[in-house]
């Protein structure tokens, strides 16, 4: 694939993988976005579909969202919540402190 | 894209170095929709639980789970957007919305972005002291809450909480139509009184189940619009106004010096008043929107929309109308009185209720206006918790009615009543306050004051003014108690006047 800065750039694979809280060596950044226009590329062939006058899809079954009654069925389980914490203090989560 | 063609009323600008300003102003409003269960799980939504005890695997994101829709909700977006005069979508659709916060366990938020339950409407305000001014909604989405930080249980760490995590929130979208923080405020208290009319929000603001994010730009009046900045949750309407004087300013400042603004999100400091930064604004797209695969698109029919339509209950604008025709009390009261539905509920006990028809209406909206509303806001009640409630009032507004007291003495009766030493009728029987109408007795009071002030009262032909001092004498002399009719008459026939 091109090594050119047409479509993911290193810096854009930079930016997705901070923004997805991913750790990414910087050595792998060139290759990840050579990936990454490949897989654009293979994308982009759909683009000679003709698909003039067919809705956009979002999901691939035709049925609405199931709804249901606004009434308590849940919840009250905080020990099965909190289990995979690595730490609790008087029921709730306990994180590194996030402001200053 | 947004435009903003209106220019502000130049009582409005604010003034500058070398020109006026005038402020943009946008909100979103996010309204807690009052549903027993989540938007996607069954889990409890009441304030106040314990830590984490109102939450399904669901809300807490535990891999698997799979979010259904709560038609509840879905209703009370509809209807709101009904009250909102807004267009309903028949086809809508969730998102997510994708960033990372300690409080929000999908690290997504799942909203509607690119086609919202409610699209374009518009609602009318006055703002204090202002002309009416029309305000577009731009949309109203439905999405979820996230969860609480609370950071002041420890130094070191963050202590998080996910009951509220997956309530259900209507965005409310604003157009930049507002031009003043009266206007903001008008604003926000406007849709405050149609969700807590139509019931789909309680609008407990103190409790966070509505709060407003602000968005401030300035610019040279009608020239291009400003760089924004947003002002998050900002829960009170003076702190609304207060976060807007002082942002608007800030802004000023810097392009003053000739500095840019930077597009960001900051906080509203309440203890002092001034908004700092919080986050620079990441670009919307760094949101990585897209359908979420866990649930399918809603799809209501215009049926379910006509039902909810026909069905709604009278809104504030027909309420403030319909106290202008029925009760003929003026436009100002009308607007006041219905602002909030308590209000309009307190005022029509008081004077359409069985018994009650024969108060009289402007009377009954000055009472509540002046004396309650002084007396509960001094005091920081709410309406609905006041000491005097609409019998309470109602009992003294008949005994000023019927001539048994006087409108002065019903205001000494009234702190009695509001400081909870008991009832009208029984208070001014307890004090004697019974307004003495019995002419002998005032025809002696006046005649008394009338030989202890001889000069005065030789003086009153020639200066017709005078008998507002020998009123003032019988008035005191009688306690306050007497008819300040009668010892009028009787004055001026023995004055000669």
């Amino acid at each position: 694939m091109s090594k050119e800065n047409t479509g993911v750039t290193a810096a854009t694979v930079k930016k997705i993988a901070r923004l997805s809280r991913l750790h990414v060596e910087p050595d792998r950044l060139v290759p990840l976005a050579d990936e990454m226009n490949g897989l654009l590329a293979w994308i982009e062939q759909l683009g000679e579909v003709d698909v003039k006058g067919v809705e956009p899809m979002t999901s691939a079954v035709e049925m609405d969202a199931p709804l249901r009654k606004d009434e308590i069925t849940d919840g009250g389980v905080r020990e099965k919540v909190l289990v995979n914490a690595p730490k609790t203090e008087a029921g709730y989560f306990v994180v590194p402190r996030s402001v200053e | 894209m947004f435009t903003a063609k209106r220019i502000a009323d130049k009582k409005d600008w604010l003034s500058g170095r070398d020109h006026d300003w005038e402020v943009i102003i946008g909100l979103e409003v996010h309204a807690q929709v009052a549903s027993k269960s989540k938007l996607f799980s069954g889990a409890a939504t009441e304030y106040g639980a314990e830590p984490n005890t109102q939450v399904s695997l669901v809300d807490a994101a535990m891999p698997g789970m799979l979010p259904v829709v709560n038609e509840f909700c879905i209703e009370q977006g509809v209807r709101t957007g009904l009250g909102l005069n807004a267009k309903i979508n028949l086809y809508s659709r969730f998102d997510r919305k994708n960033y990372f916060y300690p409080d929000l366990p999908q690290g997504y938020q799942i909203s509607q972005f690119e086609f919202p339950i409610v699209g374009e409407g518009e609602i009318e305000i006055t703002p204090e002291g202002g002309e009416a001014v029309v305000v577009g909604i731009e949309r109203l989405h439905l999405e979820q809450d996230a969860g609480k930080s609370i950071h002041d249980l420890s130094p070191d760490d963050t202590f998080v909480d996910l009951n509220r995590s997956g309530v259900c929130l209507m965005e409310i979208v604003s157009k930049p139509d507002m031009r003043s923080p009266e206007e903001a405020s008008a604003y926000v208290e406007k849709v405050r009184g149609i969700v807590r009319a139509l019931g789909t929000c309680d609008g407990d603001m103190e409790k966070g189940n509505l709060r407003a994010d602000v968005n401030v730009s300035v610019r040279k009046p009608g020239g291009e619009l400003g760089t924004r900045c947003e002002i998050k949750n900002v829960n009170s309407m003076r702190f609304i106004r207060q976060a807007i004087n002082y942002e608007a300013r800030r802004q000023i400042d810097i392009l003053e010096s000739g500095g840019e603004i930077d597009q960001e999100t900051r906080l509203f400091d309440n203890a002092k008043g001034e908004t700092r930064t919080m986050r620079s604004k990441e670009d919307a797209h760094d949101y990585r929107y897209f359908p979420d695969p866990d649930l399918l698109p809603i799809n209501i029919t215009q049926k379910f929309v006509d039902d909810i339509k026909a069905n709604l209950p009278e809104l504030p604008d027909a309420r403030k109308a319909r106290f202008v025709s029925d009760y003929g009390i003026p436009e100002y009261d009308a607007r006041v009185l219905t602002a909030d539905k308590a209000k309009g509920d307190f005022y029509e006990r008081l004077v359409s209720t069985q018994g009650a028809k024969d108060r009289d209406a402007k009377i009954a909206a000055n009472w509540m206006m002046g004396d309650l509303f002084g007396a509960l806001n001094k005091a920081s009640i709410d309406l609905d918790d006041s000491p005097v409630n609409s019998d309470a009032l109602g009992e003294l507004l008949d005994l000023i009615g019927d001539k048994t007291i006087s409108g002065k003495i019903a205001k000494d009766v009234f702190e009695k009543m509001f400081a909870g030493e008991g009832g009208a009728n029984e208070l001014v029987e307890r004090d004697g306050l019974k307004q003495v109408t019995d002419t002998d007795a005032i025809e002696k009071m006046v005649q008394d004051v009338i030989d202890a002030n001889p000069d005065q009262a030789a003086k009153v032909a020639d200066n017709p003014k005078l008998i507002g001092f020998f009123v003032g004498q019988v008035m005191k002399a009688s306690g306050g108690k007497a008819n300040p009719q009668a010892v009028n008459e009787i004055l001026q026939k023995k004055l000669g006047l």
